[in-house]
């Protein structure tokens, strides 16, 4: 069956690593749980890494693209971060530019830029 | 072991065939030396045209071989359902067009990844879409 992607807690950011070759189940469970875990926790940031991910087709593109709307609804910002440059060619190509999707090309890049929105938020002269 | 030459046969009939399917077409891309942009691109082709199969077909099958065409060398791959087919082939093609819940960015996106895009398809007599790349 398929299986379920781990959900990590670092302060108040959630961060997932999408390590294997999903199947479209385990996508859809993996949005389910985040929108889930971001109330839980009073998450303010989602990180999603997909430094190991070889291929975005239509179908995880749109759950990423689902995942920071959600995200966004639930007061969280979401970060995709460590894109390959053959998976972003080829998404531009396929017709998907996920515009609403937050990126940075590195975890530690991701963390800050969700430090600094989250500034930005609590101090409105920042 | 196969011969290089023998095609991979899949059939998909659940969702963990697309996963199947993605690693099989990655697996010719290598064989015949894709670059990793290439081979990308027909990989996620693939995965879309899977999905496809399984989602509108009802399940079907997936061939894949590598070709040769004087100096080229390329990768090939079919996809056969026997589902309801498409009645407007050239409405199904365009993009954002969608009979379901998806993107509508399927077919019109993977043709837009691979070099060579054929679609046989007709109302009651199923889906065959077979998609070339050749490597550069």
């Amino acid at each position: 069956m398929s299986e379920r992607v781990p959900i990590l807690q670092i302060g108040d950011v959630l961060l997932v690593s999408i390590q294997t070759d999903l199947d479209d189940q385990a996508v859809v469970h993996l949005q389910d749980d985040l929108a889930a875990r971001v109330v839980a926790t009073e998450a303010r940031g989602v990180v999603i890494d997909i430094t190991a991910v070889e291929i975005v087709d239509s179908f995880v593109g749109r759950m990423l693209a689902t995942i920071a709307s959600i995200s966004r609804m639930l007061d969280a910002e979401t970060v995709v971060v460590g894109m390959r440059p053959a998976v972003a060619i080829t998404l531009v190509e396929l017709g998907l530019s996920l515009g609403g999707v937050r990126t940075a090309l590195s975890l530690e890049k991701g963390l800050q830029a969700l430090e600094r929105s989250r500034g930005a938020r609590t101090d409105p002269t920042a | 072991m196969r011969a290089e030459a023998d095609p991979v046969v899949l059939d998909i009939t659940a969702n963990d065939d697309v996963v199947r399917a993605r690693q099989l077409v990655r697996t010719l891309a290598q064989e015949c030396r894709l670059s990793l942009v290439e081979q990308t691109k027909l990989v996620t082709a693939a995965s879309e045209l899977a999905r496809n199969t399984l989602v509108h077909g009802g399940g079907g099958t997936m061939q894949g071989h590598l070709v040769d065409d004087r100096a080229r060398r390329g990768v090939r791959v079919v996809f056969a359902d026997s589902g309801p087919g498409i009645a407007d082939l050239e409405l199904a093609l365009t993009d954002g067009w969608t009979s379901g819940s998806g993107l509508g960015l399927g077919l019109s996106g993977s043709r837009r990844l691979v070099d060579e895009f054929e679609i046989d398809s007709a109302p009651g007599r199923g889906t065959t879409v077979t998609v070339t790349k050749w490597a550069r």
